[in-house]
């Protein structure tokens, strides 16, 4: 009996002292949204109220009044789907060669796909905008998605051939036995068995590319090529002291995110990612 | 038939990751300032960079200061929160998910978001911190505390390390918790003698991982500061950023990559070398 009253005990300190660090992590995000809301002269009071008073939901009208935001958002979008596409395909059909079939220096290559994840992206960035300039790709998409359809993202290869690993050999020695080619069985038994690392390597590279700065500040010059991130923050150039509206575009590109992670939590949360990391 | 399914990688690695690294190795030895053709100069970026460029130490220095705070910090929070979350009780699915949630915000809606978090009179954190008679300092604006400032933004982001410790933590078989109390451990002694040993591959893999990224710390820098006050934050990666596109020194940029590469080689093959704190099973 008293064991039992210790327990309780313990667990309420322990919810009191988790709610407490949750609303350390979660206030910042609902002072944003406050801040979104407000006019602009109740930004700057003392002491600070949390619900705004009128409450100004025209800040988002003109948040994406103040940039070609339509235009900002089809451009993240004709990136993301691209390289999204590209990455998904390359990345499983590379990671087949590397785990369903046997054949001299696979291993000594997959190494190699390991390697390239410790060199730093600095060292690669300047030549490749050099070439990239020379064939004339600067100031267009394809240095942002290109490179997707030849699995560029290691990771997402080291992800799904683990992934792939766990998928019983039998079922390719049958399909073999009926006449099945290699490709087939890429295509028709282990890409719709993966589904579940290749969600979980889509939502990686959406959130990748969707979050990407350096790449469209390189790339992209002209201010119809630009995307939500470098519209975001050209915004901040212009309108650096409205940060009501500068919220409330900032809240405008976190939406898509959280209705992704509400979609998906588990992929988040649960660590497939971490299958690979113990294999 | 394992070449043709590779292929797309080969053709890929070829493009855009030897290929360049080659044409970057060689940059480096030149001056190439875009409008003319690289020009062969030997080691003399190098010797440039090491000898008479003060900036360049400046960043080290900048970035050095910055991975110190940023590696313990950010493995003690995610630690703690792990071992916090590690427990079979209502909700907890809900708080991991909460506490995981900000580290999907990155890049410029992280540095927006914070530029207002850490505005010296009307921010956030110097509110809360008035709330209980503290002044808080200038932040971004104080030469002083601007990098502490990148610090504790960054626990703001620390879900991917804790999901990795809860990941460990839950590896660690319960029986082992359970006979250790029956010698009468304590909470700490359970945490000091079972957790943390079981729990060292983890926390090398977090360290290793969490050194690598702090080195090329650059979006938020260029967005929040662009360096100041007074270099304070100029990290290396955005020095070499300033180099390559903004002064179009490409081949004094491409040494400084070069640099880079081989000090986070270096560090992590230290980190390798002295990993005999690291207790792995079997």
């Amino acid at each position: 009996m008293n064991n039992r009253k210790i327990t309780i005990v313990n667990n309420l300190i322990w919810y009191i002292i988790i709610c407490v660090l949750v609303f350390i992590f979660v206030f910042p995000l609902l002072w944003i949204f406050s801040t979104a809301l407000k006019t602009r002269d109740q930004l700057f009071v003392y002491p600070p109220v949390l619900i705004p008073k009128p409450v100004a939901w025209d800040n988002f009208k003109k948040a994406i009044n103040a940039i070609p935001f339509l235009l900002y958002l089809k451009n993240t979008l004709i990136i993301v789907v691209f390289s999204l596409l590209g990455d998904i395909i390359s990345s499983s059909f590379v990671a087949y060669g590397f785990s369903r079939i046997d054949w001299p220096g696979r291993d000594i290559l997959f190494l190699v796909l390991l390697g390239t994840m410790m060199i730093p992206y600095q060292v690669t960035l300047i030549p490749l905008f050099i070439v990239y300039r020379m064939i004339g790709w600067v100031n267009t998409f394809f240095p942002l998605t290109v490179p997707s359809f030849f699995a560029t993202a290691a990771f997402h290869v080291f992800l799904l051939r683990q992934f792939y690993h766990t998928i019983p050999k039998d079922l390719s020695d049958a399909a073999y036995i009926d006449g099945c080619s290699d490709l087939r069985i890429w295509w028709k038994i282990i890409l719709p068995l993966a589904k579940p690392a290749l969600v979980t390597v889509g939502i990686f590279n959406f959130i990748n590319h969707w979050n990407d700065f350096l790449g469209p500040l390189i790339y992209l010059q002209e201010d119809k090529k630009y995307t939500l991130a470098i519209g975001l923050y050209a915004f901040r150039n212009e309108f650096g002291t409205d940060w009501n509206l500068m919220m409330a575009a900032a809240i405008l590109m976190v939406i898509p995110l959280v209705a992704l992670f509400l979609s998906a939590q588990k992929v988040f949360v649960s660590g497939i990612t971490l299958t690979g990391l113990k294999g | 038939m394992g070449l043709f399914f590779i292929s797309p990688w080969l053709i890929g690695f070829l493009l855009f990751t030897l290929g360049p690294i080659i044409f970057s190795f060689y940059l480096s030895f030149t001056d190439y300032q875009v409008i003319a053709a690289p020009k062969w100069i030997g080691i003399e970026n190098y010797r440039e960079l090491i000898k008479s460029d003060p900036l360049f130490w400046k960043s080290l220095y900048n970035t050095l200061y910055y991975v110190a705070f940023r590696i313990p910090t950010g493995i003690l929070t995610a630690l703690s929160l792990a071992i916090l979350l590690n427990r079979k009780l209502k909700g907890v699915t809900i708080f991991r998910s909460l506490f995981y949630f900000p580290s999907l915000i990155s890049g410029v809606v992280l540095s927006v978001i914070w530029l207002w978090i850490l505005a010296p009179e009307f921010g956030l954190l110097n509110m809360v911190l008035s709330f209980f008679k503290l002044k808080g300092p200038l932040w971004l604006t104080d030469p002083a505390w601007a990098k502490l400032a990148f610090v504790i933004m960054a626990l703001w982001s620390v879900g991917p390390q804790m999901i990795i410790f809860l990941a460990g933590l839950q590896d660690i078989p319960e029986q082992l918790y359970e006979s250790a109390h029956i010698d009468g451990t304590n909470w700490w002694q359970d945490i000091r003698y079972i957790t943390l040993p079981l729990l060292t591959p983890s926390i090398f893999y977090n360290i290793v991982v969490l050194v690598i990224g702090a080195f090329q710390v650059f979006t938020q820098a260029f967005i929040m500061t662009n360096g100041g006050p007074v270099d304070s934050t100029l990290f290396y990666v955005l020095y070499l950023y300033n180099n390559g596109f903004r002064y179009f020194k490409m081949g004094y940029a491409s040494s400084m990559a070069w640099i880079l590469f081989i000090i986070i080689f270096c560090l992590t093959l230290i980190q390798f070398r002295f990993s005999s704190w690291v207790h792995y099973e079997r």
